[in-house]
């Protein structure tokens, strides 16, 4: 298993080092310079070119951006919080918008399961269709509109739970957009889980444990449900991917000080130290994610841990 | 010593819900079982082998309707024999009483029969823990002590292996020490053998005789080969489109077979002479269960079919006390003729091997 966690970290770094290099290369080949003002002698922007180590040749350059990058440094913002370090704007922002998403991906998870082991043991039940409406619409209807409907129901017209997000109530003014972020988890894991487990309960390996006279939950969770997870975690790396996109719209519809609302306004005001943070951190957390399923990958699959072992043998 | 019936099945008769329709796959089916005894069912694919043996066990599938029929399986509670109708029980009272303790089930495949994400030693003990809620330590000792009675070696090492990483023989023993695990008085094995290689079919057939013998227990043995039967059965139940056809003891089956079904199964069966080029089938193929069929099932296949076989579907007629078989050549007003005469060379070259191997 240890030697399993290791490749995987490694594959994890090379991965992380692809995407600095496509992002430090998609800087150098936007057309100009920083230093693009016309009234700039030329021999003065030489020197601010220096200055910046703008001068030195490319892999010096890459070496330097990927240092930084390792160490958290990402520079000032230029144009929507001006000569502010972007460490601090990402200090309160990143925290928040962490929070609201794995709020997200653990109750899709945790609802997406339930109603998917729901459906496949009330298998062709009023249960089982119920699953199905929630799936199709979870998974067709965009997560703005989920947004956009619990705020005019919830907030709006029932004021059950604030407009808006607010720094002084950050568990109840983020449940609205927890829930409409998790509306897409919630369908697609029902979904995969009702179909999942309706095979597996249909195997042989379950009509022996029946045939052993285990019954009940020790049957669902310790044979079935195990079995079914396999497939299913494959599909939470992209649907955590999908988290966060949706998250660039519902943190704006609710006005969250989050990572993805940075990154909106960031992209829209060509603040390109700010973009590549927030990309950086980003794909930093979505390789994070893909390490955690990759290895609850191997813990729940023996086939995947020992096979990588050269089996104990 | 008087036999001690253990399960006695009446009047069996089970439909499937299907998409296309209603299929009636066991059409009133009887069997006996004894203590001790091996009784092996017989019949082609789709013969309803299978389901007979999960209605059993009260493992039938979802869409499966009991139309009639009883069940009876007698088994000891705590000292006091008991009879409960296995049809008539409720699925969480099968699970609790009946299934792994008194019942357990070898399947045919052992590649798939397995739990892929847990240890063999955990399958194995995981019915003693749920059942007699055996103290973990105690119940990982039973489980070595069943991996080396079925044949596998440095059990103590094993128990910690995972499915994928046993071949598909030691698989079947594994799977066999599970339904050992606690202690059964009927053990039903359905088509054991039939996805291993011929050299490990006969060590597991071995393996299954000989935990029969040290632990007295019954066993029902599903397949479609005859010659499997020759080695294992004491009793033989001959299966054809959901209903016996024949039944008898072993010699009754294999030296005096009745029903022109079972002469085309013993035909069937590959041989040891080697004069017989080709191996015979019989021809045709079994009916549409989904549709009603009038008079005798087989009729269509049967190059002796009366008249009154596509009108009336024949009773068992009784040859000996053991020995039944359901065709109307049987009847007395049935014309006189004799056996085919391969079939008739063919036994008397079985009973010719069976005679040298005695000596
Ligand atoms: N769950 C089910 N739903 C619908 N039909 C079924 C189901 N289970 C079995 N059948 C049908 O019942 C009939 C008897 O099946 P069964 O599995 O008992 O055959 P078998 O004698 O065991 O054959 P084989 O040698 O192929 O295992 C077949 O026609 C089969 O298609
Ligand atoms: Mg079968």
């Amino acid at each position: 298993m240890n030697k399993y966690i290791l490749k995987r970290l490694g594959i994890a770094a090379l991965t992380l080092l692809v995407i600095v290099f496509i992002l430090f290369m998609m800087m150098k080949l936007m057309p100009g310079t920083p230093f693009n003002d016309e009234k700039l002698p030329p021999e003065k922007i030489a020197s601010l070119m220096a200055k910046y180590g703008l001068d030195k040749p490319l892999y010096v350059q890459f070496f330097k951006y990927v240092v930084n990058l390792v160490k958290f440094d990402f520079g000032i913002s230029y144009v929507i919080n001006k000569d502010i370090s972007i460490n601090l704007m990402l200090s309160t922002r990143v925290p928040t918008s962490i929070r609201i998403g794995l709020q997200a991906v653990a109750l899709g998870t945790v609802i997406g399961l339930i109603l998917g082991i729901v459906a496949a043991l009330k298998h062709n039940t009023i249960w089982d269709n119920l699953t199905t409406v929630i799936s199709v619409l979870g998974v067709s209807v965009p997560s703005y509109v989920f947004a956009l409907g619990l705020l005019y129901v919830f907030a709006f017209k029932l004021k059950l739970f604030p407009l808006l997000y607010s720094k002084v109530h950050p568990f109840q003014s983020s449940l609205l957009p927890t829930f409409s972020l998790s509306m897409f988890t919630i369908a697609s894991i029902a979904r995969f889980t009702r179909t999942e487990m309706l095979e597996v309960l249909d195997s042989d390996y379950i009509l022996l444990v029946e045939s052993k006279g285990i019954s009940g939950s020790a049957l669902i969770f310790r044979h079935a449900l195990r079995n079914a997870l396999i497939p299913i975690v494959t599909v939470l790396g992209p649907l955590v991917v999908g988290l966060m996109t949706g998250s660039l719209v519902v943190e704006k519809i609710f006005s969250i000080p989050g990572l993805g609302a940075m990154t909106t306004a960031a992209i829209q005001a060509n603040d390109y130290n700010v973009t590549i943070a927030s990309t950086y951190i980003y794909s930093l957390m979505y390789i994070v994610i893909m390490l955690v399923v990759d290895i609850s990958y191997g813990i729940i699959d023996p086939r995947i841990r020992l096979a990588k072992e050269g089996s104990g043998e | 010593m008087a036999r001690e019936k253990i399960m006695e099945v009446r009047d069996l008769s089970i439909s499937f819900k299907t998409t296309s329709g209603i299929l009636n796959a066991i059409r009133g089916v009887d069997m006996d079982l004894y203590r001790g005894e091996t009784v092996a069912i017989v019949g082609e694919s789709g013969s309803g082998k299978s389901v007979t043996a999960k209605a059993m066990m009260g493992i039938l599938a979802s869409n499966a309707i009991v139309n009639s029929g009883s069940v009876k399986f007698t088994y000891d509670n705590k000292g006091v024999s008991k009879t409960v109708d296995i049809l008539k029980m409720k699925k969480s009272d099968i699970r609790r009483e009946i299934n792994g303790q008194h019942i357990a089930m070898v399947f045919q495949d052992p590649m798939t029969s397995l739990d892929p994400t847990m240890t063999i030693g955990k399958q194995i003990t995981e019915s003693m823990i749920w059942h007699y809620k055996t103290p973990k330590k105690e119940a990982e000792e039973k489980a070595i002590e069943l991996l080396s009675l079925v044949g596998i070696t440095e059990p103590e090492k094993r128990i910690k292996n995972y499915p994928h990483q046993l071949s598909g023989g030691m698989r079947q023993r594994v799977v066999i020490a599970i339904a050992m695990a606690c202690d059964p008085d009927l053990l039903i094995c359905d088509e054991p053998t039939t996805a291993l290689d011929v050299t490990i079919q006969a060590r597991i057939l071995e393996l299954i005789k000989d935990i029969q013998y040290k632990k007295n227990i019954s066993v029902i043995y599903i397949t479609h080969d005859l010659g499997v039967v020759a080695k294992v059965a004491d009793y033989v139940d001959v299966m054809y489109a959901g209903k016996l056809v024949e039944k008898g003891t072993i010699d009754e089956i294999f030296y005096e077979p009745h029903h022109p079904y079972t002469w085309g199964l013993l035909s069937a069966m590959p041989d040891l002479d080697t004069r017989d080029e080709r191996l015979y089938t019989i021809p045709g193929s079994p009916p549409n269960m989904m549709k009603p069929i009038p008079g005798d099932a087989f009729a269509p296949r049967n190059q002796y079919a009366l008249n009154i076989d596509n009108r009336l579907d024949p009773p068992m007629f009784k040859l000996t006390d053991t020995h039944y078989a359901a065709t109307w050549l049987l009847d007395e007003r049935a014309p006189k003729f004799d056996m085919p005469p391969e079939i008739a060379a063919r036994i008397a070259r079985m009973k010719k091997e069976e005679n040298h191997d005695d000596q």
